[in-house]
């Protein structure tokens, strides 16, 4: 029978696989390069997949679904983990009764993260085993395997892509169909296993490293590990994405080519060691692989060559291996002055979308006399801890409008702890409608709590707009698509402690300006949820504006906003008409002291 | 055909994804080997947006190597001559002779290369260069959002894929809504490109002929 191929993106083919191989329970919390997994999973509607408030809940979700006895996968990405991390570990010691598979997408390179952790220290750190595609098919394939896995050794497994895996597109040769022999859910109590209370907890750990040595002897006769030999030279232990560069940059080298990258096969290692006369590690990030190598008391090059920091592609890997003497040089770049002209070029950084309701919160807050005060480096300013999402793109000019971004839901504990230090200045943290649901709400209480009086701003866009418009439990649907209770954020924050709230229109710049004004001077802690839907997902575009040029005098305010449909073009001030969302929006036109901006069809002022 | 390295360049919400994707399935149907990867997340949020897509019979790396792409299909003119270092030398450039300056150049504290700048910047490698006036016949469609598809009837006259898949891909992809004015924009942009490539001097090589199967791969 001719099987289906398909170019598939990593995520949408382990979606497929972990489909095929009869998983019941997904959840995730969308992350970039994650967020297709679940995404694509919540098309199955004979399963139940679902966006959970944080990576700590899905975990426990899953958590719960395989000690049901069903088939459950929790994916996110790297610095998910983080937050999951506490039962992640928790189930490393109870183990599974379904199979358990937690997916890893981790960002080398910092497409769209604050860090570059290598989370293949995760499986080390919680003695369970390690899973890494190297391309689609992979990906696909290996998702049976994970489950097989977790149920035969009682563990979770861990599989760990990177953004070049999970959203890079290969061809899928589709093999397998949805396994139909799923068992019902039941629950078989069994205390000693899963109650970790200090007495039973004790009696798992013994348990976990006599896993460890099964799985370590499985690692050795697993067919996710491939030996492809060629030159005696050269022998390269590599795995992931790294090993699509190396094979490309050093074809003619042997490979041992690691899809189980924890426990590490030994006797594969050391019989392949044996077989080359030189042995290096190619891997990305961290040297995971080679001082587990380099521990086994095999002598072994990589990271003194490979770069530790960034993404690698095979230009470096080529370079690197040149560098290293591994290879003869490849002759480097071509070397015709021409990189040294694209230097000047002018920078496109991703900014807010015209008509986003996160541009006139921030203008405000940009404008505000206290806060050019602290862009001059004077006392008595106004700080901006700040949040992850689309929002914190106002870091950049003209808004610069936010100090700090570390990681989900940071910027409400880090105000009060600015405020507690001493801080002459006022503090307004900042954070959207997803991430303060994510983990913002235990922050906001703890402020209440220890009487702060900074100020809050929420901004509800009603979605997760960053990672490409997901559910949450604000929005009234699920992820996949029902309708269901949707989190009152007015009713929350008052639940939390505190009456001083108050919602105020995201493209009204006075009311802005006022409400900002107010919870500044407050004396105790206040705050604003600034209510506007994300210009992405409002298909209803207003009709444009435009400048008049017989009123505008060239002042610029108007671009202060930093909107990308407002530009200078020799002299002129103009409004791109494609991508202005006109009367859904109009804060250029509020902000223009000329009002020299109206209707593009002349309605309010002639289309200069 | 060995191996076929494109690159397609634009700004965020110009569509160069959905431009790759129907690449990437044009080659999966004629039976190749494809790989392809882009800029997302981020991407819809007006920055510098690339695809890589590399078609062949055995492909590994999804990214095209510096120095080792054959064509740049670029939506805006700085984005193709940000991108001009991945090309080899003899590469073909077809550019939308369109400039989105970015909002640094609005205020002032960068500015916009002149076209001579941009054509010479993509003249150090590329030995085909094409302005295309795609955003006017995109917009004479009735619909400017059109563009991604005219730049690829444009592109498609370089590449081994007959019409016929292009046409059948892309009826696949888009909503039966829409289809219409995208494959009238589709055929525009290969009518442009062979009004272009008839009015070009002929260098010999492998420069591409003026119907389907006139193929620039290398090596």
């Amino acid at each position: 029978m001719p099987f289906m191929k398909k170019l598939l993106s990593g995520n949408e083919a382990l979606a497929l696989g972990a489909y095929h191989a009869g998983v019941k329970v997904a959840a995730a919390y969308p992350g970039t390069p994650s967020t297709e997994i679940l995404e694509n999973l919540a098309l199955y509607k004979d399963i139940h997949a679902e966006w959970s408030t944080n990576e700590k809940v899905a975990m426990e979700v899953g958590m719960g679904a395989c000690y049901a006895g069903v088939r459950a996968l929790v994916s996110m990405k790297h610095v998910g983990l983080n937050v999951a991390a506490d039962p992640f570990m928790a189930v490393a010691s109870t183990g599974v009764r379904g199979g358990l598979v937690v997916i890893t997408a981790d960002d080398p390179g910092m497409h769209s993260s604050q860090n570059e952790q290598d989370n293949r220290y995760f499986a080390k750190f919680a003695r369970v085993p390690l899973l890494e595609p190297s391309d689609s098919q992979e990906a696909y394939d290996m998702m049976a395997l994970a489950f097989d896995i977790s149920e035969r050794f009682d563990t979770p497994v861990l599989v760990r892509t990177t953004t070049r895996i999970s959203h890079a597109k290969t061809v899928v040769e589709i093999t397998g169909e949805r396994t139909a022999s799923l068992l019902p859910a039941r629950f078989s109590r069994d205390p000693v296993k899963f109650v970790m209370l200090p007495v039973n907890a004790r009696l798992r750990h013994p348990l976990v490293e006599e896993r460890f040595v099964k799985l370590a002897e499985f690692s050795d006769s697993c067919a996710l590990n491939i030996n492809i030999s060629g030159s005696r030279e050269l022998g390269i232990v590599t795995s992931g994405i790294a090993f699509e560069y190396a094979f490309e940059a050093i074809p003619l080298a042997s490979f041992l080519k690691l899809g189980m990258t924890y426990p590490l096969p030994e006797k594969t290692i050391r019989k392949f060691a044996a077989g080359v006369k030189k042995l290096v590690v190619i891997e990305e990030l961290e040297p995971f692989l080679e001082e587990q190598i380099r521990a086994m008391g095999i002598a072994v090059e990589g990271k003194s060559f490979i770069p530790r920091v960034g993404e690698l592609n095979q230009d470096i890997v080529s370079h690197s291996a040149a560098e290293a003497g591994w290879v003869g040089s490849s002759g480097g770049p071509i070397k015709d002055g021409l990189m040294d002209e694209l230097r000047d070029l002018p920078r496109r950084p991703p900014l807010l979308c015209p008509g986003c309701p996160h541009t006139g919160i921030f203008s405000i807050l940009s404008s505000l006399g206290i806060r050019r005060k602290n862009r001059a480096n004077d006392e008595g300013g106004l700080v901006i801890p700040g949040d992850i999402g689309c929002y914190t793109l106002a870091a950049y000019a003209p808004l610069e409008a936010m100090d700090t971004c570390a990681c989900m839901g940071a910027g409400i504990g880090q105000a009060l702890g600015m405020e507690k230090a001493g801080l002459n200045d006022k503090v307004v943290a900042v954070i959207g409608d997803s991430t303060f649901l994510h983990s913002g709400i235990t922050s906001l209480i703890n402020a209440v709590y220890n009487k702060s009086a900074m100020t809050l701003i929420i901004l509800d866009n009603r979605t997760t707009a960053m990672t490409g418009h997901q559910q949450h439990p604000g929005t009234g649907f699920t992820a996949q698509g029902e309708p269901t209770t949707s989190v009152d954020i007015m009713g929350l924050v008052r639940s939390c402690g505190t009456d001083n709230v108050q919602e105020v229109a995201a493209f009204d710049l006075k009311g802005l300006r006022s409400a900002v004004k107010r919870a500044l001077d407050s004396p105790e802690l206040a705050v604003l949820v600034v209510r506007g839907s994300c210009a992405a997902i409002t298909h209803k575009q207003g009709e444009a504006l435009a400048v008049d040029a017989m009123k505008c005098n060239q002042c610029g305010i108007c671009l202060t906003l930093g909107c990308a449909a407002i530009r200078k073009e020799r002299g002129r001030f103009l409004i791109d008409t494609q991508q202005c969302m006109g009367i859904g929006c109009t804060l250029c036109q509020q902000l223009c002291p000329q009002k020299a901006i109206g209707l593009a069809s002349g309605k309010e002022a002639a289309n200069g | 055909m060995a191996k076929l390295n494109i690159l397609i360049a634009g700004v965020g919400g110009q569509g160069v994804v959905l431009a790759s994707d129907i690449l990437g399935d044009v080659a999966l149907e004629a039976g190749l080997e494809v790989k392809k990867t882009d800029t997302l997340g981020m991407a819809q949020r007006g920055g510098s947006v690339i695809a890589h897509v590399r078609i062949g019979e055995k492909v590994a790396s999804p990214l095209v190597g510096e120095g080792d792409a054959d064509i740049l299909l670029a939506f805006e003119k700085v984005e193709a001559a940000r991108w001009s270092g991945y090309l080899r030398n003899g590469a073909i450039a077809i550019v939308n002779d369109l400039s989105i300056p970015p909002l640094s150049v609005s205020l002032g504290n960068q500015s916009y290369p002149e076209d001579d700048q941009i054509i010479h910047i993509l003249g150090h490698r590329a030995t085909k260069l094409t302005l295309i006036d795609g955003s006017r016949c995109a917009a004479e469609t009735g619909n400017p959002r059109v563009l991604n598809i005219f730049m690829l009837g444009a592109l498609s006259l370089l590449t081994p894929f007959i019409a016929a898949l292009w046409e059948t891909v892309i009826a696949h992809r888009l909503s039966p809504r829409i289809l219409h004015i995208n494959l009238s924009a589709f055929e525009l942009g290969r009518r442009e490109m062979l009004r272009i490539l008839d009015g070009m001097p002929g260098e010999g090589g492998c420069a591409p002929k003026t119907q389907d199967g006139g193929c620039i791969c290398h090596h």
